[in-house]
């Protein structure tokens, strides 16, 4: 198979993770997850709190504030969240590379 | 009410001092992770590490049904460290664990150390590291390799949950025999989910730039898919 280029295989990734953050992850299971269900079981979800540094989170729950629709809500917040999460990944990296020395 | 649970451990859940302690190997491994990455980040890994942390992110947000009215997600700490090596994959899963905390207020800020050490150090570094190692001294072939990245994958998560109880259980939140076993339980099925996506994606770069691929000299027996074709002129 012949190789895509680094530029093509990131833009093909991308879109993968943004078209999953967007069209499928607003049908997700809405049923608690492994540590959430344990901590119902076993009667110590309610210790759960929200740090006063979350308490104007953007996008709590991944739900896109202002949008009443909840699926269309989390899917605009699965895409606003991933290409941030690539934006800031890709800086740091940048950021971090760029500090060397440069290679010959 | 529709919401997507990605829970990580919230703020509340630790004792403050087992939090504390939670952040020492956090900070330490992350920031051992960044400085490395100045020697190893070349050209391309800087794509590959926003795209990991980018399809991470996405993967988490997508709950599966498993038993009894409980759901799993993708973690990728396995499959992050396959892509990135484990000291890069470690700083991913701390980036996507912090924005998480930050933005979408999933999993706590005093909690945020204990996340990334159950997720990115033990997950990420520890489990990545294991599965190289196992992957230097068995045969090498295709095979093999999806084989360690389904065990790392499930042994990631299995980790993670391992090492959540017991902060749980020393916070004295609830006793290490009570939470132990429950979610052990539930992660041995999530660990399924994580096994199969990680090799489905381990897979696709294999067939796509198996030279993303953060394993060394990866062999021809490695690379070749199962049934081989016999069209040279297509290769």
């Amino acid at each position: 198979m012949r190789r895509v280029s680094i530029t093509a295989f990131t833009i093909l990734a991308l879109a993968l993770a943004v078209g999953l953050a967007v069209a499928v992850s607003p049908y997700a299971s809405a049923s608690p997850d492994g540590l959430e269900s344990v901590a119902e079981q076993h009667g110590f979800l309610e210790r759960g709190t929200l740090h006063s540094l979350q308490d104007d989170s953007p996008l709590p729950d991944y739900a896109f504030p202002g949008i009443e629709n909840a699926r269309i809500a989390t899917g605009v917040a699965g895409f606003a969240g991933t290409l941030l999460v690539f934006g800031i990944a890709f800086a740091l990296g940048a950021l971090f590379r760029r500090g060397t020395p440069a290679r010959a | 009410m529709l919401e997507t649970v990605a829970l990580h451990i919230p703020d509340g859940f630790l004792s403050n001092w087992v939090a504390a302690l939670c952040w020492l190997p956090a900070l330490a491994a992350v920031a051992y992770g960044l400085r490395r990455s100045t020697a190893t980040l070349d050209e391309r890994k800087i794509p590959l590490l926003g795209v990991t942390a980018a399809f991470v992110f996405a993967a988490q947000m997508l709950n599966f049904p498993i038993a009894g009215g409980t759901s799993g997600h993708f973690l990728g700490a396995a499959l992050a460290a396959i892509l990135l090596g484990p000291w890069i994959a470690c700083v991913a899963t701390a980036v996507v664990i912090t924005i998480q905390a930050f933005l979408f207020a999933d999993g706590g800020i005093t909690a945020l150390g204990a996340n990334v050490l159950n997720m990115g150090v033990i997950g990420a570094l520890l489990v990545g590291f294991l599965m190289l190692r196992s992957r230097d001294v068995l045969p090498k072939s295709r095979g093999v390799l999806l084989g360690i990245t389904a065990a790392g994958a499930w042994l990631a998560v299995m980790a993670g949950a391992l090492a959540t109880s017991v902060q749980l259980a020393l916070s004295d939140t609830v006793p290490l025999a009570t939470v132990l076993p429950a979610m052990l339980g539930v992660h041995a099925l999530i660990g399924i989910g994580e096994a199969v996506i990680t090799v489905g994606a381990v897979a696709a770069v294999l067939a796509t730039r198996p030279d993303l691929i953060a394993v060394r000299d990866l062999t021809p027996s490695e690379l070749r898919a199962p049934s081989p074709t016999l069209h040279p002129e297509g290769a």
